[in-house]
């Protein structure tokens, strides 16, 4: 399971930027596909990029809303939300596990060898701040002469976007080094912090910043799959904390807000059958349960 | 009987946002989401 989910975010990375055309033209993907969001984090100002961002464009929709109304356009930011809402609904948190390029380049830092810290659970609530205030709030209030807002997370804080298109745009065209100034040094430096903590810590940006993985969140409740717990099989040995990205301890909460639904704690940690997948309110019907130390149906 | 109840809600609650992504194609929301998509936001990206 832990290979195939490894082939599913690297085939995921490479669709999302497949467009490599950007070596011999220096320009980014203009074709029709861009109308189209991902369901990860990947900046759409990034050169090989096919699809767009669900968090940028969130950003960029709400910052024109007022001018929208005006003109009787009335977009307001309904087919994002629809599309997130229905990825929410099926799987919660699915997309950040198996087709977040993000969430993948995290997991490969990981694996560089270093001490390990474990992050304090306060900052786990980061993560609404950052959604709230910097995706939804300041783009709607914050107006220019005109009446359009800024996209705040990608401007002040994405460190997706410096990586992905920031520093790869200032490489394919020299004529933009002369417009750094404190606002990519800002976003450089929250990308290097962020890459540090990512190589001591499991998916530090996932967990403390990313909106879309917060708005994901909401959905693991109340999701198609959910993850169902069976505690009388528990014996809380934390095979499941060792093994889970997210540093989740299963018998905490079968669908915490923070699980990512990489499901290795199903497949690979858990051998005394505590954790099972419930699809529809169905469950797999072999499964087995202990009590008093027999296992029954 | 309360799993059924919960089950419909769930299914309502996805296909209700299935229905937000037809409205939102309908209001045109695509095409300023992919004329936003298709140039390089500079501000967005940390440059002038």
């Amino acid at each position: 399971m832990g290979y195939l989910r490894r082939l599913i975010q690297f085939v995921a990375t490479f669709l999302t930027n497949s467009s490599l055309g950007f070596i011999l033209t220096r320009k980014i993907y203009q074709g029709p596909l861009k109308s189209i969001c991902v369901p990860g984090l990947n900046c759409y100002s990034c050169p090989a990029a096919t699809f767009a961002c669900p968090i940028g464009s969130l950003q960029s929709i709400f910052a024109g809303i007022r001018p929208s109304l005006a003109n009787a356009r009335y977009h307001v930011g309904t087919f994002i939300i629809g599309f997130l809402g229905s990825i929410g609904m099926l799987a919660g948190r699915f997309a950040c596990g198996w087709l977040c390029p993000f969430g993948f380049l995290q997991e490969l830092l990981y694996k560089i060898p270093s001490p390990k810290i474990k992050i304090p659970k306060i900052l786990n609530y980061g993560k609404y701040l950052f959604l709230g205030l910097f995706v939804i709030l300041l783009p709607l209030t914050v107006l220019d002469a005109f009446g359009y807002g800024a996209t705040w997370f990608c401007k002040y804080v994405c460190p997706a976007g410096t990586l992905e298109a920031g520093i790869p745009m200032l490489l394919l065209d020299p004529s933009l080094r002369k417009l750094i100034g404190i606002l990519f040094y800002n976003k450089l430096v929250i990308l290097i912090v962020i890459t540090f903590f990512t190589i001591l810590s499991r998916r530090p940006f996932c967990r403390t910043i990313c909106p879309l993985g917060a708005i994901y969140s909401f959905f693991n409740r109340f999701s198609i799959i959910r993850m169902r717990f069976i505690e009388e099989n528990c014996v809380k040995c934390n095979q499941c904390l060792r093994d889970c990205p997210m540093d989740l301890k299963f018998y905490e909460g079968a669908n915490q807000l923070n699980c990512i639904r990489c499901f290795k704690c199903y497949t690979d940690s858990c051998r005394f059958r505590a954790i099972d997948i419930e699809i529809a309110g169905i469950t797999h019907p072999s499964y087995k349960r202990r009590i008093n130390g027999t296992l029954i149906k | 009987m309360k799993n059924k109840q919960n089950t419909f809600w769930v299914f309502a609650g996805f296909f209700f946002f299935v229905f937000l992504v037809f409205l939102g194609i309908n209001a045109g929301e695509t095409r300023a989401i992919l004329e936003k998509a298709t140039k390089i936001c500079l501000s967005c990206i940390g440059l002038g």
